[in-house]
C-alpha cells in the first residue's frame, strides 16, 4: 500500500531532540509539512530555530527522533545527500561563494545532479559537454527569471545586500527543492526591501510550487505569508496555529515580552 | 625497571627542549594565529648567542664557570628575544598592517628562518662549534639509574618556564590581554589595549624561552651547527599542535609526549625508526582528536 | 580556425624547437637540464596550487608525494628494464623502454595519488593548521620509510635510471628526456585546467570560499577533497618520476621539507588560485635559482630576502588570483583561461 503522493508530508519530524553537551537545544519537536504549505517557525533569540533547520538539512545528526523528507528518513545522511533528496536552504548570514561569479554560484549548486565525474571533466566526453551545456542554460534561465542576468559575471560580494539575499534564494531554488528552508530572509533588509521580499516569496511559492518553511523575526513577514506558525522557546514547542491564534497566544506573549508577574 | 626509570628521565630531558620551544610557537599562535616557522631557527640563534657569550665570558674575561653561567642566561634570553622582536617588527608587522593573507605571513616566517640559517652558515661557516663547559657535570647513580645535575636542571627549567607562563597568561593583565586578542582581534584595540605592544611582549616571551632552550641544549649536547634549529623546530611545532595549538598546557604536554615517544622508540627499535614511529603516532593522535589534546573544536555557526 | 588552434600550434612549435635544438646540440646539456627542471617545477607548483590556492588548504608536505612518485617509477623502471644488483637482470627487453616509459611515470603518479590519501582522509574532519601538520608529518613519514628500506639504498639513494634513458636513445635517436618532460608538463597543466574549469571542479573553489555552504548546496565535499588531494599528489608524483630520471639518481634527502618549502614559495610567489601565475613563478624561480648559483650559500639569503621584500610590496603574489587573460584581455581571443 502506498499513500497517495499529495497526502504524504514533504517534511515530517518526529520527537526530534538535540543535545549539545548538557544543553538541550531542541526538545521533542514534531511537525508535518504538507506539499505546498508555507509555514513559519518563530521564537526568541537562542530558542533553537536554526538548530532545527541545521538538523533538517543534515548539518547535525539528531540526538533522538527522526526526520523524513517525502517519506525518506534522513538519519545518518550527509548534508549533500539530504539536499539531493530535495531540501534547499538559505542562511541567516548570507553564505554565497563571494569570489565566484553569480552564474558559477548557481552552477556549483547543481552538483547533486551533475551526472559526470573527474574522468569526464578531464576528457571532455560527450556526456560532459551535454551536461555542462544544460547546466549553463538552466542557470542562465534561472538568473533571467530572477532578473539577475545583468549580474551574471559579477562577484556576489559586489552586489547590494538585498540582491545578495535574492541570489541566495535563487541558488537554493536552482536545486529544484521540494522543501525550501529560509533562515531569516528579511534580516538586514530595509522596509522597502522587505515588501519586495514578501512579494518574492509569495511569487516563488506559486511559481515553483515549493513547500516553504521559514524562520523570521519580522512579524509582518510571517503574518502576511504564513498560514501556519510554530513557536518555540528554549527548544520546547510552546504554541502552534494560524497567525491570529499565535498573536493572541498567552505563552507566546510571555516568551517574547517576559512574564509580567515578575 | 631501572631501564624504564632511566628512559623516563631521558624522555623528560629530551621533551623539555621540545616543550620550551613549543611554548614559543603556541604563544605566538594563540595571539596572532600565525605559525611562526622561524621559531626553530630563533632557537638555533639562541644556542649560538649562548656559545659566543659563554666563550667570551669564560676565556676572554676568565670568569669562573658558575658566574659565566649566571650571566649567560639573561644575556642569551635578552639577545634572543631581541632577534624575535626584530623579526616581528620588520617582517611580520608591516604585512599584518597591510591585512595580507595569513598564509603570506607564514611564508615570510619560513623565509626568515632560511635567512637566519644561511646567514649563520655564511658568517660562521659549516664547521661545528664545540660549546665550552660552564659547570662541571656531576653524575649521580641511584639504584642503577644515572642522571646528571644538568639533566635535572633542564627538566626543572622546563617546569618553571611552564609555571611562569601559565601564571603569566592566566593571572596577569598582559596575559589576559593576550587571551582577549586570541578571542577577538578586532574588538581588543577598541577597548584600549595596545595590540602591537602585547604582540611584542608575546614575541619577547616566546623567543626568550627559545633562547633559554638554546643555551640548555648547547650545554647538554655541546655541538652547534646552523641546521640544528630546523628539525627540532618543526618537531616542536608538531608537538604544539598535538597538544592543541594556542594552549600553553597543550604545548607543554605535547613537547613531553613527543620526547617520550622518541626516547621509547630509540629504546626498543633501531634509531633510524625514530622519526617514522614518532610521526605516525602523532598522525594517529590527530586523526583521533583532530584539534589536539587540549584544542577546542571550533564550532561552525550557521 | 587558426585562432582556435593557436595555443596547440604554439605549444607544438615551442616543444619541437626545444627538441630540435637539443638534438642538434645547439643548447648545452646544462641549459637543457635547467629547462627540464623548469618543467618539473611547473608541475610541482601548479599541482600544489590546486590544494593551497584553489581549495584553500595549507599543505606543506608536497615533497613527500614527489618522493613516492620518484621512487616508484625509478624502482619499477630499473626492475623491468635495467640490470641492477638489487633486482638482477632486466625482466623485459630494454628495447621496449621507450613505449613503457610514460606508463612508468604514470604509475609513479598513481602511487603518489594513493599516498595522497594519507592527507585526504584526515581532511574530512579537520582543516587549516591541523591539516598543515598532517601534511608535514606525512612528508616526514614517507621519507623516513624510504630511508629505512635498506634494500633500495636507504638514505644513500638509488640509481640505475640512466640505463633506461640510454635504452630509449638506442631505440630512436632523440633527446627523450626533454620530450617526456615537455609532454608531461603540458599534460598536467591541461588536466588541471580542465578539472578546475568544469562545474565539478568549481566545487573545489566553493570549498575554499565556504565549505559549509558547499556541503549544504549539494557538493560532496569529502569526495571533492579526496579527488583534489589525489590529483595534486599524483601530479607531484609525476614530477618526482621525471625528476628521478633527469638526475638518474634519487635520494630521500632531496624531497625533504626544504623541497616542500621551495614549492610553497613558487605557489605563493605566483599567486594563490592562478594557474598562469604558478607556471610563471616556477619559470622565474628556476631561472633565479640558476642565476644566483655562483653566490653559493649566500643564494639562500638573497632569495628569501627578495621574497620577503616582494611580500611586503605585493602580498598577493605576481598574479594574485587572476590569470594572464585578465591582465592581457587580448589573449582571451586565443584561449579561454578559465
Amino acid at each position: 500500500m502506498s499513500i497517495p503522493t499529495e497526502k504524504r508530508p514533504v517534511l515530517e519530524i518526529r520527537n526530534l531532540t538535540q543535545n549539545f553537551g548538557g544543553l538541550r537545544a531542541v526538545s521533542d519537536f514534531n511537525i508535518q509539512l504538507m506539499p505546498g504549505e508555507l509555514s513559519g517557525l518563530i521564537g526568541p533569540n537562542g530558542a533553537g530555530k536554526t538548530t532545527v533547520f541545521n538538523l533538517v538539512s543534515g548539518f547535525y545528526q539528531p540526538s533522538e527522533g527522526a526526520i523524513l523528507i517525502d517519506g525518506v528518513p534522513t538519519g545518518g545522511l550527509k548534508p549533500h545527500k539530504v539536499t539531493a533528496l530535495g531540501v534547499a536552504r538559505t542562511f541567516q548570514n548570507i553564505r554565497l561563494w563571494n569570489e565566484m561569479t553569480v552564474l558559477d554560484n548557481i552552477r556549483v549548486a547543481q552538483h547533486y545532479r551533475l551526472g559526470y565525474g573527474f574522468f569526464h571533466s578531464a576528457v571532455r566526453s560527450k556526456r560532459y559537454m551535454r551536461r555542462e551545456a544544460e547546466i549553463a542554460r538552466e542557470a542562465a534561465e534561472l538568473l533571467d527569471i530572477f532578473h539577475l542576468t545583468q549580474y551574471a559575471d559579477e562577484f556576489p560580494k559586489n552586489l547590494p545586500y538585498g540582491t545578495q539575499r535574492k541570489l541566495e534564494i535563487a541558488r537554493a531554488l536552482s536545486i529544484h527543492p521540494k522543501l525550501l528552508l529560509l533562515d531569516e530572509p528579511a534580516a538586514g533588509l530595509n522596509s522597502s526591501d522587505i515588501q519586495e521580499l514578501i512579494r518574492l516569496i509569495r511569487w516563488i511559492h506559486e511559481m515553483f510550487a515549493v513547500t516553504i518553511w521559514m524562520i523570521e523575526h519580522q512579524m509582518d513577514v510571517i503574518m502576511q505569508l504564513c498560514t501556519r506558525i510554530k513557536v518555540i522557546d528554549f527548544g520546547e514547542t510552546i504554541a502552534e496555529g494560524n497567525p491570529e491564534e499565535i498573536c493572541n497566544h498567552p505563552a507566546v506573549i510571555t516568551a517574547y515580552l517576559g512574564d509580567d508577574t515578575i | 625497571m631501572e631501564n624504564l626509570v632511566q628512559n623516563i628521565i631521558n624522555a623528560l630531558q629530551w621533551g623539555s627542549f621540545y616543550a620550551l620551544i613549543a611554548l614559543g610557537y603556541t604563544l605566538v599562535y594563540g595571539v596572532l594565529t600565525l605559525i611562526n616557522f622561524a621559531h626553530g631557527d630563533v632557537f638555533m640563534v639562541g644556542a649560538y648567542i649562548a656559545f659566543f657569550s659563554a666563550t667570551f665570558l669564560l676565556t676572554t674575561l676568565g670568569l669562573p664557570g658558575w658566574i659565566a653561567l649566571a650571566l649567560c642566561i639573561p644575556v642569551t634570553m635578552i639577545l634572543t628575544a631581541m632577534v624575535g622582536v626584530t623579526l616581528e617588527r620588520i617582517a611580520y608587522r608591516p604585512l599584518r598592517n597591510k591585512g595580507a593573507h595569513r598564509l603570506y605571513v607564514v611564508i615570510t616566517a619560513l623565509m626568515c628562518g632560511l635567512i637566519l640559517e644561511h646567514a649563520n652558515l655564511a658568517i660562521f661557516g659549516a664547521s661545528r662549534k664545540a660549546f665550552p663547559q660552564l659547570i662541571a657535570e656531576h653524575v649521580y647513580t641511584i639504584g642503577g639509574v644515572t642522571f646528571t645535575n644538568l639533566k635535572i636542571a633542564v627538566i626543572a627549567t622546563a617546569f618553571l618556564a611552564f609555571l611562569f607562563l601559565h601564571w603569566m597568561v592566566t593571572r596577569t593583565r598582559v596575559g589576559m590581554a593576550m587571551r582577549a586578542i586570541s578571542y577577538d582581534k578586532f574588538a581588543v584595540p577598541l577597548l584600549g589595549i595596545p595590540l602591537d605592544r602585547i604582540i611584542v611582549v608575546t614575541f619577547i616571551l616566546g623567543s626568550g624561552f627559545a633562547g633559554l632552550a638554546g643555551l640548555l641544549f648547547a650545554m647538554s649536547y655541546p655541538v652547534l651547527e646552523p641546521y640544528m634549529g630546523a628539525l627540532i623546530g618543526w618537531k616542536a611545532f608538531i608537538a604544539a599542535v598535538v597538544g592543541g595549538i594556542g594552549d600553553i598546557r597543550g604545548a607543554f604536554l605535547g613537547g613531553f609526549l613527543l620526547g617520550a615517544v622518541e626516547i621509547m622508540v630509540v629504546a626498543f627499535f633501531p634509531s633510524t625508526f625514530r622519526d617514522l614511529i614518532a610521526f605516525t603516532v602523532l598522525l594517529l593522535i590527530l586523526t583521533w582528536k583532530p584539534t589536539g589534546l587540549f584544542g577546542i573544536a571550533k564550532t561552525t555557526k550557521i | 580556425m587558426l585562432r582556435r588552434y593557436s595555443v596547440h600550434l604554439s605549444l607544438a612549435t615551442v616543444g619541437g624547437l626545444i627538441v630540435y635544438l637539443a638534438h642538434q646540440e645547439y643548447i648545452s646539456l646544462y641549459i637543457m637540464s635547467v629547462l627540464m627542471f623548469m618543467g618539473v617545477n611547473i608541475i610541482m607548483s601548479t599541482s600544489l596550487n590546486l590544494v593551497n590556492g584553489y581549495m584553500g588548504e595549507f599543505s606543506c608536505g608536497h615533497g613527500g608525494f614527489m618522493c613516492v612518485g620518484a621512487y616508484v617509477s625509478s624502482l619499477l623502471g630499473v626492475w623491468l628494464f635495467a640490470g641492477d644488483k638489487v633486482f638482477g637482470a632486466p625482466l623485459l627487453n630494454p628495447k621496449y623502454t621507450l613505449y613503457a616509459f610514460p606508463l612508468l611515470i604514470l604509475v609513479g603518479g598513481i602511487a603518489a595519488a594513493l599516498a595522497g590519501l594519507l592527507v585526504a582522509i584526515p581532511s574530512y574532519k579537520t582543516r587549516g593548521d591541523y591539516l598543515a601538520i598532517i601534511t608535514l608529518a606525512s612528508n616526514y613519514i614517507i621519507i623516513s620509510v624510504i630511508e629505512n628500506i635498506g634494500a633500495i639504498g636507504g638514505s644513500r639513494g638509488f640509481m640505475g635510471m640512466k640505463q633506461l634513458i640510454n635504452a630509449m636513445g638506442k631505440s630512436v635517436d632523440l633527446p627523450w628526456m626533454p620530450i617526456w618532460v615537455f609532454l608531461f608538463t603540458v599534460f598536467c597543466i591541461w588536466l588541471m585546467r580542465r578539472y578546475i574549469s568544469s562545474t565539478f571542479g568549481k566545487g573545489v573553489i566553493a570549498i575554499c570560499q565556504d565549505e559549509v555552504a558547499a556541503e549544504i548546496m549539494s557538493v560532496n565535499t569529502n569526495k571533492i577533497k579526496t579527488i583534489t588531494f589525489m590529483v595534486s599528489s599524483g601530479m607531484a608524483g609525476i614530477a618526482g618520476g621525471l625528476f628521478a630520471y633527469i638526475l638518474g639518481y634519487v635520494n630521500p634527502g632531496s624531497f625533504n621539507i626544504l623541497k616542500s618549502t621551495e614549492v610553497l614559495v613558487m605557489v605563493y610567489l605566483g599567486g594563490m588560485g592562478s594557474l598562469s601565475g604558478s607556471v610563471l613563478s616556477a619559470i622565474l624561480f628556476t631561472i633565479l635559482l640558476e642565476l644566483l648559483r655562483p653566490l653559493q650559500i649566500v643564494k639562500w639569503i638573497v632569495i628569501p630576502l627578495l621574497l620577503i621584500i616582494l611580500m611586503q610590496f605585493r602580498p598577493e603574489g605576481i598574479m594574485g588570483n587572476r590569470e594572464l587573460g585578465d591582465i592581457f584581455p587580448k589573449l582571451k581571443k586565443f584561449y579561454r583561461f578559465k
